[in-house]
């Protein structure tokens, strides 16, 4: 019997040029209008937390103040994603006009792309597509201008408060919520901040209407996702698919047929061994029978040639370098992890110290800062419960 | 007015202003939720994840310090999922703080220490990391250890430093396992801005920041039978060490004071404050010079606005900062170094003692003061002028070990020669207190009547406004001081370095004409210096200061001009006011340093 594919999908991607269309198309309504399509579309947020976008438009778009800004979160880090980078290079005008509707909608006049320091090299192509895109809003006599700002190479300043504290010039470190960025974000002001592939998408909810992406997916989990695949696949790469399938089936397109565990949603997302393929599906948490595991869209497959020891501190070791080390959780948890992990597999702790190890994780998730910190003990729990021999021997 | 919140906490209802955090509602109904990372000096970090409470209905814990209270909130504290994450939390500090508790000097001190004595850290803790650090101690400044092996990142003295005293010596430096407290390049504390003002000391939890101790080298000078032992003891000293030996805040100890250092056995002891009125004769005839020099003679070399000099913590910031304003600070050397100087010259010859073989000691609510008597400059008398710096708490611990009663001692008074003082001495230990000891001796050079407050007290320098500014309209005048007449002094005061830094950006720009600033380093004045008992508040330094200005209101002599071995010691020694003797024992210089 010849196997069903996952639907492959090309909307993000599609090489469409009608951004001064679909802006003045949109501009033209209003702005409860533009947002109540946003919400009946049932976009949430593509960096993995999954907030409902219209949501957030329309918060920051309440509050009165004269300043405000619409940031574009490209400080892709969580290892294993490799998206945004792609919509960038491709597809950068969908970005930029999904920052000018926002900051339309909410009033802004400043728009930032946060790009992570490692994407250098995209800047002058970027770069490019801005100042065309400026042309365009001067044109139209937009008044809205987009600045790149490029990060430093810290993970935690993917995490949208530490990314205001590093442009302000400051330490990356996550702030106390509330306030949440809507209220006050960047210098203190209202500020709506997406990520890159949640922007791109609004390019196709303005254009064809929040029905077609309401179509796509399941339950709370609406529209296409856009996936890096890597790890043991014969098929690296990115691959939009819609929302809600089961791993089972994209192991059974995507894997080399003897795939062990896939890692979603990277070192901070979870492990799912193989016996729960079937019951895991991949979308934000919602009424859906088995589990369901959102991701900012990192899949990484194990094969039976993988020490899951291995994964496991390699993430560790990976927290212990990237925690702003700030909140003690964090700092001190993440190292007492690692060091916990070795010292089991030496024989110098017993191995009931796993369980303690696990109790700890528990409490990250529970006390930790922000979701750097909270976040840890999602790979750690996974991969040392459904694994724990190979943690042990 | 805010609008008021409803909410529960531990099923007990409470009703605070909209704003407000969990805990501050908590302890409206008394209910304790403990802290580490929070000092209520300084801006809300919520870095620790100590004071972590359960929200009904939430999955996470959330911060209380950082968590304003909402409407129909449920907070729980003390449940089992707040329990057991507190104590993680707790032993998750443990394994990064070299717990060698018994050989700490903040043993029995230790905010640490006390929660997880509270939280019972077991044997089944977490791997020890300090072995894996290989940590230093930064020992080389003559005023503050820094241990970073002991330091657990709350940030309270990063935000100490950098809020409140606007000083930037320490800042948080690298991220996740290597994140740490740090100063620029890394160097030690001896070699950046640092200004030794101890606030961090004040505020820091643990024994990671703690000043230099002496007691030891100064217990060998008692115990030495060659050494005559001389004593001075600071203003704010005595409204705060009884704090550290277990009496209510703001009680005044002076007599008991001195009647412990003499059972310490201390050949002399004698008052800082005997200096501070001499200081108040030295720089009030020199701000009244300078005004002379300016307004008679036109002399353009001469620098107003004059500042004060007494607080070694605000010498250094502005020999840092502003070392183009050198020549607008006082030349007057602080109290305590003019009472060393005088001490090995003066006061020696007067009891028949060699230099050589006087110990020179001063008990100082302040780290600062450590480095001051260090300084190349403060040599006067041909020896090391102040041979050793205690601090309050150093006092305090010296007379415990030495098995005294504090509490129970009577009252002793200080020796004469430099022992008597005024109370315009006493209130140099508050902010606005040089200020005001100044007018009433200035005025009343200048017209020949007492400043025309009730009781000589001039209330508008007083308390803890960030900054203050008084102008006294002088009108008749002596006959020699015809050219104030009718002049308008303008004076500023101004405690915290953050406050000094405002106002001295304000001169710099020239949007604030002064003739006269005092500065204090620390909040509150010396009252809150980096020297003095642990905790300190604002509630606390508003207690100290109240000491001081009783302690002040009670003294027969209010004016330094009037303090009679003040008097004495000009017409047998000094001669006159910045005469010979005054600069060369008295008065010193400043030196320009880098701004980072």
């Amino acid at each position: 019997m010849k196997k069903k594919h996952l639907q492959r999908l090309d909307l993000i991607f599609k090489n469409e040029h009608d951004t001064e269309a679909i802006l003045e198309k949109t501009f033209k309504r209003s702005n409860d209008d533009v947002i109540n399509d946003l919400i009946s579309s049932g976009l949430k947020g593509r960096g993995g937390a999954g907030f409902p976008t219209g949501l957030k438009w329309k918060l920051a778009s309440e509050e009165e103040t004269e300043v405000k800004y619409v940031i574009c979160n490209a400080d892709e880090g969580e290892p294993g994603t490799f998206k945004d980078r792609e919509i960038l290079s491709s597809v950068p005008h969908k970005v930029l006009a999904g920052m000018a509707v926002c900051a339309r909608i909410i009033g802004a006049k400043k728009g930032f792309i946060y790009l992570r320091g490692e994407y250098l090299f995209l800047k002058p192509q970027l770069l490019e597509a801005i100042d065309k895109f400026h042309s365009l809003l001067d044109e139209m006599k937009v008044d809205f201008r987009v600045e790149i700002f490029l990060g430093s190479g810290a993970y935690i300043c993917g995490e949208e408060s530490a990314l205001f504290e590093s442009m302000e010039g400051k330490r990356g470190e996550p702030r106390n919520k509330p306030p949440f960025p809507t209220a006050q974000g960047y210098k203190d002001k209202p500020t709506v901040i997406n990520n890159v592939e949640t922007l791109a998408h609004t390019y196709s909810i303005f254009k064809y209407g929040p029905e077609k992406f309401r179509d796509l997916g399941i339950q709370d989990s609406r529209g296409s996702k856009v996936f890096s695949v890597s790890g043991d696949t014969p098929v690296p790469g990115i691959y939009e698919l819609e929302f809600g399938m089961s791993l089972q089936k994209f192991v059974d397109d995507f894997a080399d047929g003897d795939a062990k565990a896939v890692q979603v949603g990277g070192a901070s997302g979870f492990c799912v061994p193989r016996k729960r393929f079937d019951k895991t599906v991949i979308g934000y948490q919602g009424k859906l029978r088995g589990t369901s595991l959102p991701t900012g869209g990192s899949m990484m497959i194990f094969n039976s040639s993988r020490s899951m020891y291995n994964v496991l501190h390699n993430y560790l070791d990976f927290f212990v370098e990237e925690s702003c080390g700030q909140c003690t959780p964090c700092r001190v948890g993440t190292q007492q992890l690692l060091l916990g992990v070795e010292a089991v597999k030496k024989g110098e702790q017993p191995s009931s110290y796993l369980d303690k190890l696990m109790d700890l994780a528990e409490a990250m998730r529970i006390t930790a800062k922000c979701g750097l910190g909270q976040s840890v003990a999602n790979s750690f729990s996974s991969i040392v419960e459904n694994f724990k021999e190979e943690m042990i021997y | 007015m805010a609008e008021k919140i409803n909410l529960k906490i531990d099923n007990i209802a409470v009703n605070i202003d909209e704003g407000s955090t969990i805990l501050e509602a908590a302890q409206k109904i008394n209910i304790r939720i403990p802290t580490l990372c929070y000092h209520e000096d300084l801006c809300v970090a919520g870095n620790c994840r100590v004071c972590m409470v359960e929200q009904v209905g939430s999955d996470r814990l959330i911060p209380s310090c950082a968590m304003p209270v909402s409407e129909g909130m449920e907070i729980m504290t003390n449940s089992l999922k707040v329990r057991s994450a507190r104590k993680q939390v707790v032993e998750l500090l443990v394994s990064e703080h070299r717990a060698e508790c018994t050989r700490c000097y903040k043993n029995g001190k230790c905010e640490l220490q006390d929660l997880s004595s509270e939280y019972i850290v077991g044997e089944n803790g977490y791997i020890d990391l300090i072995p894996l650090k290989g940590y230093s101690i930064d020992n080389f400044s003559p005023s503050i250890i820094k241990d970073d092996s002991k330091c657990i990142r709350c940030q309270r003295c990063v935000r100490t430093c950098n809020e409140l005293q606007n000083i930037g010596a320490l800042s948080v430096a690298y991220k996740g396992e290597h994140m740490k407290i740090s100063s620029f390049y890394e160097k030690p504390m001896y070699e950046v801005v640092c200004t030794n003002c101890g606030q961090c000391i004040n505020r820091c939890p643990t024994g990671a920041l703690t000043e230099k101790t002496y007691f030891d080298e100064v217990w060998s000078a008692l115990n030495s039978e060659k050494k005559h032992v001389v004593v001075q003891t600071a203003p704010a000293v005595r409204i705060a060490l009884g704090e550290a030996l277990g009496m209510p805040v703001g009680e005044i100890v002076t007599g008991k004071l001195v009647a412990a250092l003499r059972r310490l056995g201390f050949n002399s002891v004698l008052d800082t404050d005997f200096t501070a009125d001499l200081t108040i004769i030295e720089e009030g005839n020199e701000l009244l010079q300078r005004l002379k020099k300016v307004l008679v003679d036109g002399d353009t070399s001469v620098k107003l606005p004059l500042t004060t000099s007494c607080s070694p913590g605000w010498v250094k910031f502005i020999e840092h900062a502003f070392p183009e304003y050198l020549e607008n600070v006082s030349t007057a050397k602080s109290p305590q170094q003019m009472f060393g100087a005088l001490a090995k010259t003066f006061y020696a010859k007067k009891i028949g003692v060699e230099p050589e073989n006087m110990v020179s000691i001063s008990v100082m609510p302040c780290t600062a003061k450590k480095y001051e008597a260090d300084r190349p400059e403060m040599r006067s008398s041909g020896y090391k002028d102040v041979d050793y710096v205690l601090t309050t708490r150093e006092l305090a611990l010296m007379i415990k070990q030495a098995g005294i009663d504090f509490s129970s001692l009577p009252d002793d008074e200080y020796d004469s020669i430099m022992g008597e003082s005024s109370g315009a001495a006493v209130i140099f230990g508050a902010t606005g207190g040089v200020m005001e000891a100044a007018l009433r001796t200035a005025y009343e050079v200048v017209t020949g009547r007492e400043v025309p407050f009730k009781n000589l007290n001039i209330t508008a320098v007083r308390g803890m406004e960030d900054v203050k500014e008084a102008t006294i309209k002088i009108e008749n005048v002596l006959p020699e001081w015809s050219f104030l007449e009718g002049a308008e002094l303008k004076t500023c005061v101004a405690h915290g370095l953050s406050n000094a830094k405002k106002v001295m950006e304000a001169v710099r720009d020239g949007k604030a004409e002064y003739h006269f600033i005092e500065i204090m380093a620390c909040p509150g004045g010396c009252l809150g210096g980096g020297g003095q008992p642990i905790p300190t508040s604002l509630a606390i330094r508003k207690q100290r200061s109240k000491a001081i200005y009783e302690e002040d209101s009670l003294k027969p002599i209010r004016k330094s001009h009037e303090n009679p071995e003040v008097i004495h010691i000009y017409e047998e020694f000094l001669k006159e006011p910045l005469g010979e003797k005054s600069h060369e024992l008295l008065h010193t210089h400043y030196t320009k340093r880098n701004r980072y």
